[in-house]
Parts: C-alpha cells; sequence; structure tokens
C-alpha cells in the first residue's frame, strides 16, 4: 500500500480510537482528549487529500479547522471546569439537565 | 265597521297590561275596575259585533289587521273573521268570561296575587278571542298556545306549592303533544291547499279535488291536537290536575272556554272533516269512550272539584260524538248550553269551598242546603240541567247528540247511542251523588269547618243566579238550526217521528233512573253506596285509580326518556364516546410526544452513540445509493 | 358619510376604540367600561342606519369596498352586506352594547384587557360576516378564536383551562381542514381562469367535478359543522359554556354559534351545490338527531348553564334542518332563528349571570321560589324561557315555525314520489317542540316555583334587579317580541339572497347556475 493509502489508514484509525473513546470512558476531561484525537484524525485525512489532489484551499482549511479546534478547546475546558465545580464529579452520567 | 273585531281583541289585552303593570300599585279598586270593565267592554262589543253580523244578513265580516310575513308567494297575514259560529263562541267566551270575572272579585278577595290574578285572567280572554276569531290556522294557533301559556300561568298560579306548579307543567306539555300533531295537520293542509286561511281551506276541500288521503290524515292530525286542548283520550291527564288552580279558573279556562277549542276547531274545519269520513268516525269512537271512561271516573271521585272535571271531560266526549257524526251545529249547541251549566256548577262549589273554608272533599260535607241557600239552589238547577232533565238546557243539547249518535246519516251507529245513553244515566247518578253528599243529608263537616259556614257575597251569588238562569233556559236559543246555513245538519236515517219521540222518552227515564237511584244509593252518607262497592272491589279500585293511565305514561314515557337521555345520550354519549374519543385523541398525542421525547436523555454518552449510529447510517446510504 | 364607508368604519371602530382603550389608566375602570359603551353604542348606531339604507329585493352585494390586498395572490380586502350577513351583523352590533354593560360588575380584573378582548372579538365576528373575500374571510375565521380563548382562559371558571383548550384546539382542527380545501380551491382558480383569486364571487362561477365538490365540502362542513355545533362534534360546548364568564357565554352563544351556520349558508352549499344535495340527507339527519339529542341532555342537566347549552344545540339543529331543506320558507326560517337564537341563548345566558353575580351557584338543586325572592328577575326569565319554548308572539316561533313548515313543504313532494325519509325527518322535528317544552319548564319550575330558597340568601341581601339589568333585559326582550310579531320587515331584506341562495343549490345537477 502506498503513502496515501497508508496515512489514510492512519487518519482512520486516530478518528475510530476517539470515537471508541468518547463513548468509552466515563471522564469528562478524557472525552475531550478523545474528541481532540477524532478531529486530529480528520485533519490528517484532510492533509492527505490536500497533497493528493493538489488544492491548495486544503490547506488553508487545515489552519482554520486548527484555530477552531483551539477556540474549542479554550471555550470547552473552562465550561467544564465550571460544570464540574458545581456538579462536584467527572462522570458524564450525573448530568441529565438536558433531559426532556 | 272596521276595527270592530280588533278592538274586542284588544280590551283584555289593554287590561292585562294595566294590570299586570299597574295593579299592584293602585290597588283592588283599580284592579276590579280594569279587570272587569274591560272584559264586561268586550262583551257589550262582541254583542255589537253579532248585531252587525245579522244585519248584514249573516256574511262574514272579514277585517285584515297585518301581514305578517310573506315568503316567495305565501303571504301570512293576521286577520279576524266573523261569521255566525265565531259570533256564538265570542259571545260565549266574553259573557261567561266577564261573569266569571265578577265572581272573582269575592272568591280572590285578600289574596296577595290579586293583580297577577286579573292580569292573567285577561290575557286568557285575549287569547281565547284570537282563537275564536282569527280568519287563519296560524292566528288560531297563536290564540291556541295562548291560552295553554294563561292556563300553565293560572293553574301554577300559587306556585309556592310544588304539585301545583308540577299540575301547571303537566297541563303544558300534555297540550304540547297535541300541538305537534296541530302543527303537522296545519303544514299538511298548507301544502295541499296553498293557505292557511280556514275559510279558504274549507271551500278548497268542498270542491272534492284534495286527495281523500289528505284530508284524512288532516283531519287526524288536527284532532289529536284537539284531543290535547279539550282533554280526550289518550291526552286527558292534564285537565283533573289543572283542578289545583283557583276554581273561578276552573270554571272559565277547564269547563266552559279553553277545553272547547277543540271543539271549535273541529266544527270551525267541518270542509274538512266532511271529505274525511274516516277521520269522523275516529273522533266519535274516541269521543263517546272518552265520555263513557269519565264518567266511569266521576262516579268514585272524592274531590268536589274532581267530580266536575271528570264530568267536563266526559261533556266534552259527548261534544266530539256529535262533531264525529257530522252534527257539528249540535256540538255546538251542546258546548253553549254546558258553558252555562258547568261554569254554574264550578263557581258554586268554588263558592261552597269558600264557604267551608277550603274544604273540597265530599266525604266531610253534607247538609248545606239551608245554610248556603243561594248556593244550593242555583246548584241543583245546574245538576238538573246537566243530567238532562226537560226542560232545562242539557236536555235538549244532550238529546240531540244521542238522536244524532243513532240517527245520523254520517256515522251514526247503535253502539255509539248505547254507551253516549249510558253515559247519560251515569252522569245523571255521579251528578246527583254529589247534590246529594255536598248539600243534602246530615252533616258530616268537621266541627271546625261547620261553625263558620257562611254565604258567599253577592258579588258571587249573583253570578250563580244569573248562569243558572241561563241554565235554564238556553236550551230554547235553536243553535243547530241558527248555525245550519254554515254547518248543515247530518241527514237522518230514520225518518220516523216514532222513533225520535222513544229516543227522547228513554233519555228522559234514564235522567230520572239517574236522580231516583243516586238518591236511594247517597241518602245515608253514601252507606248504601259504599255497601255496593265492597261488593265490587276491584272495580273500585280501577275507577278510583282512574285505570293508572298517569302511572302508564310515567312508565311507559317519561322514565324511558329520562332514563334514555342520561344514560345513552349522557353517558354513552357524551361522556364515553364523544369526550373519551377526544380525550384518547389527546393523549395519544401525549404519549407519542412522551415517547419521542425519550431521544432527549441528557445524557452525553447517550448522544455520542446516537451519533455514531447516524454517522455509520449515512455512510452506508452514501455508499449504496450515490 | 357614504355608506360604504359607513361599513368600513363599523368594521373598524372596535380596533379604533381598543387602541383608545389603551391610553386609559388601568385603575379607571369605570373610564374603559364607558369608552367600551360609547365605541359599541355608535357601533349599533351605525349598523341600525346602514340596515335601513340597506335595499330590499336586489341581489348581489350592497355598501361594497374592495381593495386589492396581496395582489400576487389574488387577494382583495372585499366587504359588503347582503341579505345573509344583514341580519346577523345587526345582531352582533346589538349584543355588543348588552355584553358590556352586563359585564359592568361581574369583570373586575384586568379590566382593560378584557375590553380590549371585546372589542377584538367583535371586530373579528363582524369581519367574518362581511368578509367577500375567501382568505379574507379565513384570517378573520381563524382570529376569532384568540379573544374567545383568552377570555375564557383568564376570566373564566374553574375548569376553564381544560375547557378553553377544547374550544380552541377543536376549533382550529376543524379550520386546518378548511384551509386546504381553501389553498385547492385558490389553485383550482388558478389554473381554470389563469390569474388567481379568492373572491367568492368568482368562486362561485367554478366548475368543479363533483367528487372533488364533496371532498372539498367535507373540508368545510368539518369546520363549520363544529362550530354550529352539529352533533356529535358539539361536546367542547358545554365545557366552554361553563366555564366562560358571563360576557364570554353571552357572546358564544349569541354570536359564535353563527359562525358556523353562516358558513353553510353563505359559502358550504353555494360553493359546491352538488355535493350539497348529495349531502343533504346526512346533514338533515344530524340536524334532527341534534334538536333531540340536545333537548334529551338538557334534561337531565342539574347546572343551569349546562341547560342551557345544550338547548343552543338543540335550537340550532332547527337551523340547519332549515337550511338543508332548500325551501325558501326553511331558509328564511332558519336566518330568523339565527337570530332569535342569538337573543334568547344570550339573554338567557345574561340572566344566569346575574343570578350566579348574586349566589355563586350555579346548582339548579340549590334554588326554588325564585318567583317570590326575585319577582322582577323571574318575570324576564319566564319570559325568554316562553321565547326557548317557541311561544307564538315571540321570534323563537317565528323562526321554529318557518324552519318546520319549510322542512314539511319540501318534504311532502318527495314523500309523493315515494322519498319519505325526509318527511319523516321533518315530523320528528316536530316532536321537538314537546321535548323543548318538557327540559325548559323544568328548568322554569325547579328555579322559580315552590320553596324560596337561594345560596347565601341572609334575609334582604338578595337584591332584584338593577336598573342597568332592566334595561338590557327590555332591550332583548322587546326586540325578541318585534320580531315574533312583525317578521315581515326583516324577512323583506332578506329575501332575495335567500331566494338567490335557493336556486343555486337547487339547480340540477352540472347546470349553469345563476
Amino acid at each position: 500500500m502506498d503513502n496515501a493509502h497508508l496515512l489514510l489508514a492512519v487518519s482512520g484509525t486516530l478518528f475510530t480510537l476517539g470515537l471508541v473513546g468518547v463513548i468509552v470512558r466515563r471522564n469528562l476531561l478524557v472525552m475531550l482528549m478523545f474528541l481532540e484525537l477524532m478531529l486530529n484524525g480528520v485533519l490528517l485525512s484532510l492533509a492527505v487529500f490536500t497533497q493528493l489532489l493538489g488544492v491548495e484551499a486544503g490547506a488553508v482549511l487545515m489552519l482554520l479547522v486548527f484555530t477552531v479546534a483551539a477556540a474549542e478547546i479554550a471555550i470547552a475546558v473552562p465550561i467544564l471546569l465550571l460544570l464540574v465545580r458545581a456538579g462536584h464529579t467527572l462522570d458524564p452520567g450525573a448530568y441529565g439537565g438536558l433531559k426532556g | 265597521m272596521n276595527g270592530m273585531l280588533t278592538l274586542l281583541v284588544l280590551l283584555p289585552l289593554a287590561g292585562f297590561f294595566l294590570n299586570g303593570l299597574l295593579g299592584r300599585r293602585f290597588g283592588p279598586v283599580f284592579v276590579n275596575g280594569v279587570g272587569v270593565g274591560l272584559p264586561l267592554l268586550a262583551f257589550l262589543t262582541a254583542l255589537w259585533a253579532w248585531r252587525t253580523l245579522e244585519t248584514g244578513g249573516g256574511v262574514p265580516i272579514i277585517e285584515t289587521v297585518f301581514t305578517w310575513a310573506v315568503v316567495g308567494e305565501h303571504v301570512f297575514e293576521v286577520s279576524f273573521y266573523l261569521d255566525r259560529l265565531s259570533a256564538v263562541m265570542a259571545l260565549i267566551v266574553t259573557g261567561v268570561g266577564a261573569l266569571i270575572h265578577i265572581y272573582s272579585i269575592g272568591y280572590m278577595k285578600g289574596d296577595e296575587g290579586y293583580a297577577r290574578y286579573f292580569a292573567y285572567l285577561n290575557l286568557f280572554l285575549f287569547f281565547m278571542l284570537l282563537l275564536v276569531l282569527g280568519r287563519s290556522l296560524l292566528v288560531l294557533f297563536v290564540g291556541w298556545e295562548g291560552v295553554g301559556l294563561a292556563s300553565y300561568l293560572l293553574i301554577g298560579f300559587w306556585f309556592q306549592d310544588v304539585t301545583k306548579a308540577r299540575a301547571g307543567r303537566k297541563a303544558f306539555i300534555t297540550n304540547r303533544v297535541g300541538d305537534a300533531g296541530f302543527l303537522l295537520g296545519m303544514f299538511l293542509i298548507f301544502t295541499a291547499v296553498g293557505t292557511l286561511e280556514m275559510d279558504r281551506i274549507n271551500e278548497a276541500f268542498a270542491t272534492g279535488l284534495i286527495p281523500a288521503g289528505v284530508a284524512t290524515a288532516a283531519g287526524i292530525l288536527l284532532f289529536i291536537g284537539a284531543t290535547g286542548k279539550s282533554a280526550q283520550i289518550p291526552l286527558h291527564v292534564w285537565l283533573p290536575d289543572a283542578m289545583a288552580g283557583p276554581t273561578p279558573v276552573s270554571a272559565l279556562i277547564h269547563a266552559a272556554t279553553m277545553v272547547t277549542a277543540g271543539v271549535y276547531l273541529v266544527a270551525r274545519m267541518s270542509g274538512v272533516y266532511l271529505e274525511a269520513p274516516a277521520a269522523s268516525t275516529l273522533i266519535a269512537a274516541i269521543g263517546v269512550l272518552t265520555a263513557f271512561l269519565a264518567a266511569t271516573i266521576a262516579l268514585v271521585q272524592t274531590d268536589i272539584k274532581k267530580v266536575l272535571a271528570y264530568s267536563t271531560i266526559s261533556q266534552l266526549g259527548f261534544m266530539f260524538l256529535a262533531l264525529g257524526v257530522g252534527a257539528y251545529g249540535v256540538a255546538v249547541f251542546h258546548l253553549f248550553t254546558h258553558a252555562f251549566f258547568k261554569a254554574a256548577l264550578f263557581l258554586g262549589a268554588g263558592s261552597v269551598i269558600h264557604a267551608l273554608n277550603g274544604e273540597q272533599d265530599i266525604r266531610r260535607m253534607g247538609g248545606l242546603a239551608r245554610r248556603i241557600p243561594w248556593t244550593f239552589g242555583t246548584f241543583a238547577v245546574a245538576t238538573a240541567a246537566i243530567a238532562g232533565l226537560p226542560p232545562l238546557a242539557g236536555f235538549f243539547s244532550k238529546d240531540a247528540i244521542l238522536w244524532f249518535a243513532l240517527a245520523s246519516g254520517e256515522g251514526g251507529a247503535i253502539w255509539l247511542w248505547v254507551l253516549g245513553s249510558l253515559t247519560a244515566l251515569m252522569t245523571a247518578v255521579y251528578m246527583f251523588r254529589l247534590l246529594w253528599l255536598v248539600f243534602l243529608g246530615r252533616s258530616r263537616m268537621q266541627p271546625e269547618t261547620e261553625r263558620h259556614v257562611h254565604e258567599s257575597p253577592v258579588t258571587m251569588t249573583a253570578v250563580l243566579v244569573v248562569l243558572a238562569f241561563f241554565s235554564m233556559i238556553a236550551g230554547g236559543f235553536a243553535l243547530p238550526q241558527y248555525l245550519e246555513p254554515l254547518l248543515a245538519l247530518p241527514e237522518v236515517r230514520f225518518h220516523s217521528a216514532l222513533v225520535h219521540w222513544a229516543q227522547i222518552g228513554f233519555a228522559v227515564l234514564l235522567a230520572v233512573l239517574g236522580l231516583v237511584g243516586a238518591g236511594w244509593l247517597y241518602r245515608d252518607g253514601g252507606k248504601p253506596a259504599d255497601q255496593l262497592w265492597l261488593r265490587f272491589r276491584s272495580l273500585y279500585r280501577l275507577l278510583d285509580g282512574k285505570y293508572f293511565v298517569d302511572e302508564l305514561y310515567e312508565r311507559l314515557l317519561q322514565r324511558p326518556w329520562r332514563w334514555f337521555s342520561d344514560r345513552v345520550f349522557l353517558r354513552l354519549g357524551d361522556r364515553m364516546l364523544l369526550d373519551g374519543s377526544l380525550h384518547g385523541l389527546a393523549a395519544l398525542a401525549r404519549l407519542s410526544a412522551a415517547a419521542f421525547a425519550r431521544v432527549q436523555s441528557g445524557s452525553l454518552h447517550w448522544y455520542a452513540w446516537m451519533t455514531l449510529f447516524g454517522l455509520v447510517a449515512v455512510l452506508i446510504w452514501v455508499w449504496r445509493y450515490v | 358619510m357614504s355608506e360604504a364607508n359607513a361599513l368600513n368604519l363599523l368594521l373598524f371602530l372596535p380596533v379604533i376604540g381598543g387602541a383608545l382603550l389603551l391610553l386609559l389608566p388601568e385603575r379607571r375602570p369605570d373610564l374603559v367600561r364607558g369608552l367600551s359603551m360609547l365605541v359599541l353604542t355608535a357601533q349599533l348606531a351605525l349598523a341600525v342606519w346602514l340596515y335601513v339604507q340597506f335595499e330590499a329585493g336586489v341581489s348581489g352585494l350592497q355598501f361594497e369596498t374592495r381593495i386589492p390586498w396581496i395582489a400576487a395572490w389574488g387577494v382583495h380586502y372585499h366587504i359588503g352586506l347582503d341579505g345573509l350577513n344583514l341580519l346577523l351583523v345587526l345582531l352582533t352590533a346589538f349584543l355588543g352594547p348588552l355584553v358590556v354593560a352586563g359585564a359592568f360588575t361581574s369583570i373586575t380584573r384586568d379590566v382593560k384587557l378584557f375590553h380590549g378582548m371585546v372589542l377584538f372579538l367583535q371586530f373579528t365576528m363582524l369581519g367574518t360576516f362581511l368578509a367577500q373575500d375567501l382568505f379574507l374571510f379565513y384570517v378573520f375565521w381563524e382570529a376569532m378564536l384568540i379573544p374567545m380563548f383568552l377570555i375564557i382562559g383568564i376570566w373564566g371558571g374553574e375548569r376553564r383551562i381544560y375547557a378553553t383548550l377544547k374550544f380552541f384546539l377543536y376549533t382550529a382542527f376543524g379550520s386546518i381542514l378548511m384551509l386546504a380545501a381553501v389553498v385547492y380551491l385558490a389553485f383550482t382558480v388558478l389554473s381554470q381562469d389563469g390569474a388567481p383569486s379568492f373572491a367568492i364571487a368568482d368562486l362561485h362561477l367554478l366548475e368543479l367535478a363533483v367528487p372533488v365538490q364533496v371532498l372539498l365540502l367535507a373540508g368545510f362542513a368539518l369546520s363549520f359543522a363544529i362550530k354550529v355545533p352539529m352533533v356529535p362534534l358539539h361536546t367542547w360546548l358545554p365545557d366552554a359554556h361553563v366555564e366562560a364568564p358571563t360576557a364570554g357565554s353571552v357572546i358564544l352563544a349569541g354570536v359564535l354559534l353563527k359562525m358556523g351556520t353562516y358558513g353553510f349558508l353563505k359559502l358550504g352549499f353555494p360553493l359546491f351545490p352538488d355535493a350539497a344535495q348529495l349531502a343533504t340527507p346526512l346533514i338533515m339527519t344530524l340536524a334532527v338527531v341534534s334538536i333531540v339529542y340536545g333537548a334529551g341532555l338538557a334534561l337531565v342537566q342539574d347546572d343551569i348553564k349546562k341547560i342551557i347549552a345544550y338547548s343552543s344545540v338543540s335550537h340550532l339543529g332547527y337551523v340547519m334542518l332549515g337550511l338543508t331543506s332548500f325551501s325558501l320558507l326553511g331558509v328564511q326560517g332558519a336566518i330568523i332563528q339565527m337570530v332569535s337564537h342569538g337573543l334568547v341563548a344570550g339573554g338567557l345566558f345574561l340572566m344566569v349571570g346575574m343570578i350566579y353575580e348574586r349566589c355563586h351557584s350555579r346548582d339548579l338543586a340549590a334554588y326554588g321560589g325564585l318567583a317570590k325572592l326575585l319577582p322582577a328577575y323571574s318575570v324576564f326569565f319566564m319570559l325568554l324561557t316562553l321565547a326557548a319554548i317557541g311561544l307564538p308572539t315571540t321570534s323563537g316561533f317565528t323562526g321554529e315555525f318557518l324552519v318546520l313548515l319549510g322542512a314539511f313543504h319540501a318534504a311532502w313532494p318527495l314523500h309523493e314520489q315515494g322519498v319519505t325519509y325526509p318527511l319523516a325527518l321533518a315530523s320528528v322535528a316536530v316532536l321537538g317542540i314537546v321535548l323543548g317544552a318538557l327540559y325548559m319548564l323544568r328548568l322554569a319550575r325547579r328555579l322559580l316555583f315552590g320553596e324560596p330558597r337561594a345560596p347565601e340568601v341572609e334575609a334582604g341581601r338578595l337584591r332584584d334587579l338593577s336598573p342597568r339589568e332592566v334595561s338590557i333585559l327590555i332591550a332583548l326582550v322587546a326586540a325578541i317580541f318585534y320580531i315574533g310579531l312583525f317578521p315581515d320587515p326583516f324577512l323583506q331584506k332578506t329575501e332575495q339572497a335567500a331566494i338567490d341562495y335557493q336556486e343555486r343549490v337547487l339547480a340540477p345537477v352540472g347546470e349553469d347556475r345563476p
């Protein structure tokens, strides 16, 4: 298998690992981290296709996604902190406020 | 003279408004003046109208007042029609009516609703005049329902007594059933003939172009209305209960005038009935049966007014018998004589009740002849009249009926005559029974009552005398012949004068037998009669229970309707089915909403799984179909 | 001012009044009531003037206004008077001041909002009657629900939320199906004429296949039948009436219930004549069922308001019978009966309100002998009872007589041709007058006669009618007797429209229509 396919396989693995991790782990902070892993997997596949197809816009998109991811973390972690400060636990099952 | 009939009709109406609105404020003198004065004026106007009619050679006077409604080509007018028949009726209504108003001054004295009473009584007169003077069935119907209203208000006059209020309601509802039949008959005639004006309807039917079935159906339907108003079987049940009202009301409305409206209706529509022999047969049959059965009940009644009530039903039956065999003028003749002696009897009863301070049970009377002589005398005369003793009025009219029941070429039959004669016999018996038990023999009164026995004031006794006088001479007015241009007398089957005289003799014999028999049976406070009844106990119970018709109606009609309305309409229909399905739909909406809402579990975990599933599904779909 | 302008003013006066109302201070309810009365009385004056100006015997609309509204869809602001809505407009205007006057002492909180709602309701009700454009009609039809919903929901009784939701959802459900039919009609016009239009006059010219007509009629009929209300779609009415405040009940019974019958008269039957003829047996049967069913239910109730509510079901059955007889007598009778019922039922509800204000109970068993305790009240109650029973000289008789005569008159020729069913129906309907007397006289006897008793009647505390109450009742009773004794002037004005309606619906299937 050539480089492109290998890298795509890696990205797929990363994504899957991240998804599995989000589903399986019961720790909010860790779930966040696995979420980031999913994002990285997608980003990798984006990079591969950019190189493969020679579309410059792809590179720009990658940078955009990176920035958004960073911003997202910057917001998500404080929200998480506030939530955990109020709920005193990192277990996602304890938070059912959006039920309905 | 234009406006004469309208004036006649409006005079009592004015009395209603004046007494109704101002009576309380201005006191009894005002009430008397208006309440009696206006009916008297009405009587004078009626006399004047009658004179105008006669000087015009009997040609009907027609006064159109206004147009009520015009719908397409159909015109409904309010107009009045005076011919000999309606003139006779109008005179009876205003004449006897005025007398009873005068009587009421004494009878109702001191009553709290004095003004209201006279107002209602005047209202009644207004509607009754509408009834007899109306040219179209529509105006007649307005009067018809109106007198029903007045009757309702007056029967339940002392409305704080629930029984009395109930009696009023019963009268109205029973009448209404008849009215439904009346309306259907009216509609049928309107559809077939195109007008509701009775003179034109009679003309139309006389041409013979209207199908016989229509005449018969209309005849029967109108008669159903008549049975309601005139208390014939099967709608007779309200009249005895109507005795709950003040006695003058019973005299005026439930003896002399309102109940005769049915007789008037049939007589007025003779054009229809002449073309409907089947309907006439039915009328004769019901008339004679009612007369017979009511008389049997009257034999055992112990309330003085109830005896007279059943007697009225019975006498009305006679009138219908006459109508049924085509002797329309004779029926009206009996209506005429009956008005006098029945009013006299009822007012006499009122006088007795007044004298005895409210006692109405004849078992607690007796020996009154000497204490209240005027009442006794007039009552005795009226009793003889109703029993048919010559030469008093009842003899002439009743005999004519029996003769035509036997001999009329339009439906006369032996069985009608037999039942009629038996009824006449019973009439004599129960009336003389009443006379004996109330006035003669030893006193069976309560001591308290006996002490206060006193003759009634002159306003009452004078009226009694006048009515008794007319009971004597009314037979001299040859009404059937007078009405013959309008209401032809039927052909007679037996032309032999011998048969006719034999029948008359037989009738007189029956009357005398009744007198003697009653005297013998009831001489000792009724003891011989009681002994006799002991041997026919079950028959007595049947009669005393009035053949249990009221109970039958309650069981067959009233209770089932109420049950049906409650159980089927309300509980099953409205609550279970209709609201139930509504609530079911609402529950369905709620449940499905709840089911869908389970997706929003609030659990991140769940959302993550859902995301995965969704993603996989989309991928598969993309792979398969794109 | 021209009549057309007057008509517009008539319609928008309540809106202007409502706007002015907003400026008044909340803590001066007397000013609010005064302004309301003024506005509604002015409206009545306008209505009477327009009525007098209305020319009898002329086909079509009078005093029209037609302004393009949403031109792209062919929607116009199109209002006008014809024989069909003339009396109903007059009725609405007549009841307006009476409703407000009746609510002087019973509505004491949120008075501004209440009167605003009443005025808004007047506006929407008149709009529904006056609209000659189907879109406009629908807008007003739906808009009517909002103020009524609020009136019941805010000032109502204990179960008001249930009742008002039931009322709203039930009615709205019907309206949705009607909307589908309306949209379909609009598209049909578009395809047949090339240009869109909602004008009712244009819709009359459409040629629709019979099965299509049936479906469309069903859509409209469902909505109207719920409003009438016809059995079996009537169960919202008792609850709505019982829980509504007096003023709400009066408007509901007086005017809102006429919307259903008016809908049939104006739209349902004339727009789909062939379907109407096919549907007649069904609707006539339901009408007679309503007469009997309503009467039966009224007999077994112990809540005074429920008795009158069910009596409405019964009385409006007569209207539907008259409309489906398609005889001129029946149609004219139906129109009179609509007006009569508005007056009589409105009056009865007002009287219930008066006794409720005094004794705070609607339980029939708690009352008795009011003829002794409240003589003036009893006189009026008796008069209204007699009108409800259809005693001759009252408007109730005029309506019922003409309807029944019309039904019979139309049914007899059919009977002679072998179709006896309509005659049987008409005969059962005549029996209805007995049933009507049964429940009304029961009510009268329990309430007025017998031993005097009433809740909260400390000696002397029970006051008879006040002058305000007497004037309201006199106005109603006078109208009832006037229509009962002299109906002809009214009949003359509506006759042409009734004839047009009859001719349009009765023309044989497929023929060119007038």
